[in-house]
């Protein structure tokens, strides 16, 4: 009785044909499509963050790779630098940076005026706009190094200062100069004679790679090489204790530890604190190694404690993964030959495994070489780290800074110059990580076996 | 450094215990080796290891207890008037700093030991003295800082000789011992496999230790924080105003907020740029676009925070000032604002929720699929439908997972997002997080005493119980979801 209701309410179906689509499918089609392309938008989006934080590293960046400098005739005036007379060393020591400013200073004047360049300034002092407040020192170094110039006229090629570095660089605007008192407009047009008289140059800046931080007013002196030294150290701490302590770890967890308890607290340990903020680790090492141990402040020692602490959980987790793909029919032939567990581990197991864990030892440091908040705790930032250590002591000891502490430094100073450098040095930083990952990938490419 | 040099002996010793052990094994066995239990070297390695191991576990142990027990002790012996005005734990780190002032003096030649034994403060100005050999001393030494400085000496020099006698006891007596029941049957594999073993469940125990340290160290300075400040008024109170001079009001709820506030910004960005990715890349891409722009989205990852921090301060926020600053739509004041330390995280966080949701998305098993695809559904009917549901609990984990991340990051919102804690719905004003306060407040010049300096300890206690929580939950989501389909 109901099929012969339905029947005479059914309406006789369109016609469709299977090559024009419905109404229905075309909506489901297009859903489909819409959505395809969200998830390559999203793809696209991540890829292009990626290019937008490459590119503004890098155009921010390379400037701080290359240097105004000047090339100044200095005479070594023996009135001011040896009053004596007698070229004694000690004599020549007394005279401060202060008494070789002016003869800079007198040098690019009488280069200035030799030159006929038409300008307003008349008194040497005038000029210290222009050079760096190291050019002093530089002279002063180089006369106690060869007391026997003295009287000589010699050319130095001196940094000039780091407005007239970011004038010519277009990062100090003429239209902000009015504002400024370190650099006048007149001074602007100076050094636009200078650069076509050709003795203001840019040239490649080796002090920003192997030098040391400058004060917060000479930003054309500072470099970062004094805290690459203090990250060395660091990761040679880092090295030194997570690769021993991390595969005996993971050689333990893998191979020996009983079903118990005890293991399984170890494992809760390990994979919390992979999850742990690195600020965390920070307050440690401040607690436990400066506070209750009395370690000294700032130096690299602690840091690397400290990093050693937060990577031996990448560490551990890496080295176990490449224990476990070793096929345990190695260890039974091993054992079914009279080895005992612990020789088939240390003779068999580990040397196949050794390339992965290799792999994961140079991630697990590339990690820390590029880890801040924790060295902010330990004192690695807030002063400068002007001398390189001295010794391999010293090195481990003494204070320092690391290289992501000294952009984080850098950014954090009133002077733009400064943003420069610590863009700079950020690509200094990230070729190191670029370094370590490639050699990672292909030590994995060369040894890792597939069984 | 005389526990270098001891180390070294104990090591050479140790080195001496091998041939010595190697050599009475092979003798025993009348140069027979195949008469021997073990190989050779295994009996000289016990003997090195009876040895080195408990002398060096001693010395370790001595060099931590040593300075301990002389602080109580020569801490116990200052008289209270010395300490009236400041408290115990000032006084004696400048009783250790004229202690290793005057053994810099010492080793300099400026005094003999004797004269350093003697000193008086009253009769010679010790700063003066220790000035010249270039120890800085902040301040005048009194007369019961000096005397204790000397007893300290003392008793530190007393310690270190009998840690000496003691060490070297221990290396000859285990030496004596082990080579005592060294013979041609004597198991000498057996018993150093155990010992290797044990030192490998020390350095396994190591994570024990770790976060026993770190809770600890938390937990110590949390409780004397709460001593000096009520507990209530940080859990509750609105204002976030510390101020070095005292009177500080240190409420935790707008560093929570800021905190929060950011991830959640951070979160609106990578989890649907980042789960989208993932869909697309395990669902769509073809294997050879897949081998491309996964490690490149990677790399996302690969790059230092410090960067994403400058990258937050340098680029993005004068980029958003220039839009909705005073020039554009004017509620912006500075470039360090919630969402410029939010958007530069959120991209921090898409390679995180990517490969994440990627591993998980690709867990699911294909027969789902494709018993969906045989119902005549569309790929995109099919991932809505059936792979996002059935994935849905490991997604979950894995957001929560991102979360963590984002609430425990420090360089990003130090950086980005401004110094003023504040209690505030807009965006582009600028709030700071717990991580930026744990810094600014332990970076400054305050003193470890103070509740200034010691708020940085209980944010910290915050910040590691909020995210073990989120941790552990999601963890045990993500594996209870792994369970699910293996």
């Amino acid at each position: 009785m109901t099929d012969m209701a339905t029947n005479n309410d059914i309406v006789p179906p369109a016609k469709s044909s299977l090559l024009a689509l419905d109404a229905r499918t075309q909506r489901r089609n297009r859903e489909e499509s819409t959505f395809k392309a969200l998830g390559l938008g999203a793809v696209g989006i991540g890829m292009l963050f990626l290019l937008i934080l490459l590119t503004t590293i890098v155009s921010n960046g390379v400037g701080a790779f290359t240097q105004t400098f000047i090339n100044v005739p200095v005479y070594l005036d023996p009135a001011k630098l040896d009053k004596k007379g007698e070229r004694n060393l000690d004599d020549i020591k007394k005279v401060s940076t202060f008494g070789y400013s002016p003869l800079v200073l007198n040098g690019l004047l009488e280069l200035v005026q030799e030159n006929g360049i038409d300008t307003p300034f008349e008194k040497s002092k005038q000029m210290k706009s222009l050079v760096s407040a190291s050019a002093a020192a530089k002279v002063r170094d180089y006369v106690i190094a060869n007391p026997d110039q003295i009287g000589e006229t010699v050319t130095f090629n001196l940094l000039a200062a780091s407005r007239v570095d970011g004038y010519l660089k277009d990062r100090v605007k003429r239209e902000d100069v009015a504002r400024d008192k370190n650099i006048s407009a007149e001074h602007l047009d100076l050094v636009d004679e200078l650069v076509k008289a050709g003795i203001v140059k840019k040239g490649f800046n080796w002090s920003f790679i192997t030098g040391a931080d400058a004060s917060e007013s000479r930003a054309e002196q500072a470099g970062i090489g004094v805290a690459m030294m203090g990250s060395f150290f660091m990761m040679l701490v880092v090295l030194l204790l997570s690769l021993p302590i991390g595969v005996a770890a993971s050689i333990y967890l893998e191979e020996f530890a009983p079903q118990n308890k005890f293991t399984d607290l170890i494992e809760v340990n390990i994979s919390n604190l992979a999850a742990v903020p690195s600020i965390v680790f920070g307050i440690l090492g401040l607690a436990v190694f400066i506070q209750f141990m009395h370690l000294p402040q700032s130096a690299p020692l602690v840091g690397g404690l400290v990093l050693t602490l937060m990577t031996l959980p990448t560490i551990i987790i890496s080295t176990r993964a490449a224990l476990k793909a070793v096929p345990s029919s190695i260890r039974q032939a091993a054992l079914g030959v009279g080895a005992s567990k612990m020789q088939s581990v240390f003779h068999h197991v580990l040397p196949l495994a050794m390339p992965g864990i290799l792999t994961g030892t140079i991630i697990g440091l590339a990690q820390a070489l590029g880890e801040t908040a924790p060295l902010l705790l330990i004192g690695m930032v807030g002063y400068i780290a002007s001398n390189p250590p001295d010794g391999i002591v010293s090195g481990f000891m003494d204070p320092n800074s690391a290289m992501p502490a000294q952009i984080y430094e850098w950014a954090k100073r009133a002077d733009p110059a400064y943003y420069e450098r610590a863009w700079g040095g950020i690509i200094i930083l990230l070729l190191f990580l670029l370094t370590m990952n490639v050699i990672a990938v292909i030590l994995r490419r060369r040894f890792e076996r597939r069984w | 450094m005389p526990s270098n040099w001891l180390v070294l002996i104990v090591l050479a010793l140790a080195t001496i215990g091998f041939v010595i052990g190697r050599a009475r094994a092979i003798q025993s066995a009348g140069g027979e080796t195949r008469d021997l239990h073990s190989l050779p070297s295994y009996y000289g390695t016990h003997v090195a290891m009876m040895a080195a191991v408990p002398a060096i576990g001693l010395l370790l142990i001595w060099l931590i207890a040593q300075p301990l027990i002389i602080n109580s002790s020569v801490a116990s012996s200052i008289p209270d008037s010395a300490i009236a005005e400041t408290d115990l734990g000032l006084v004696m780190s400048d009783v250790r700093r004229v202690a290793d002032g005057l053994d810099v003096a010492v080793s300099q030649g400026a005094m003999t030991t004797q004269d350093a034994q003697n000193l008086n403060a009253d009769e010679t100005d010790v700063r003066a003295e220790l000035a010249k050999v270039g120890v800085a001393l902040g301040s005048d030494v009194s007369v019961p800082i000096l005397e204790a400085a000397q007893d300290y000496r003392q008793k530190s020099k007393v310690g270190s000789m009998a840690m000496a006698a003691a060490v070297l006891t221990l290396v000859a007596g285990g030496m004596f011992f082990a080579v005592g029941r060294t013979n041609k049957s004597f198991r000498a594999r057996n018993v150093v496999e155990s010992g290797i073993k044990t030192l490998l469940l020390a350095a396994a125990s190591l994570a024990i230790l770790t976060t026993l340290g770190i809770v600890l160290s938390l937990v110590f300075n949390t409780v004397e924080f709460f001593k000096l400040y009520p507990l209530s008024e940080f859990f509750f109170g609105l204002t976030w105003a510390p101020s070095f001079g005292g009177g500080s009001e240190l409420g935790f709820l707008p560093l929570l907020w800021g905190t929060l506030y950011i991830s959640i910004i951070a979160l609106a960005v990578a989890v649907p740029i980042g789960l989208f990715a993932a869909i697309y890349l395990s669902e769509y891409a073809s294997p050879k676009m897949r081998s491309v722009a996964k490690p490149l989205i990677e790399i996302l990852a690969g790059i230092p925070t410090i960067v994403y921090g400058l990258f937050a301060l340098l680029t993005v926020g004068p980029l958003l000032v220039s839009i909705f600053g005073a020039d554009g739509v004017g509620i912006m004041k500075a470039g360090t604002a919630v969402m410029t330390a939010g958007l530069v995280m959120g991209v921090m966080l898409i390679p995180f929720v990517s490969s994440l949701s990627d591993d998980i998305i690709n867990a699911v098993p294909q027969s789902l699929r494709d018993g969906s695809y045989g119902l005549g559904a569309t790929r995109s009917e099919t991932i809505k439908q059936v792979v996002l549901p059935a994935a849905l609990p490991g997604i979950v984990g894995a957001i929560l997972l991102a979360a963590s991340r984002a609430i425990g990051e420090t360089m990003i919102v130090v950086l980005g997002a401004g110094a003023a804690a504040r209690l505030s719905l807009n965006p582009f004003e600028a709030m700071t997080t717990v991580t930026a306060k744990i810094v600014s407040q332990l970076t400054g010049d305050a003193d470890f005493a103070s509740p200034e300096a010691l708020v940085a300890f209980a944010l910290a206690m915050a910040l590691f119980i909020i995210t073990l929580g989120l941790n552990v939950v999601a963890l045990y989501i993500v594996r209870k979801y792994r369970e699910q389909y293996e």
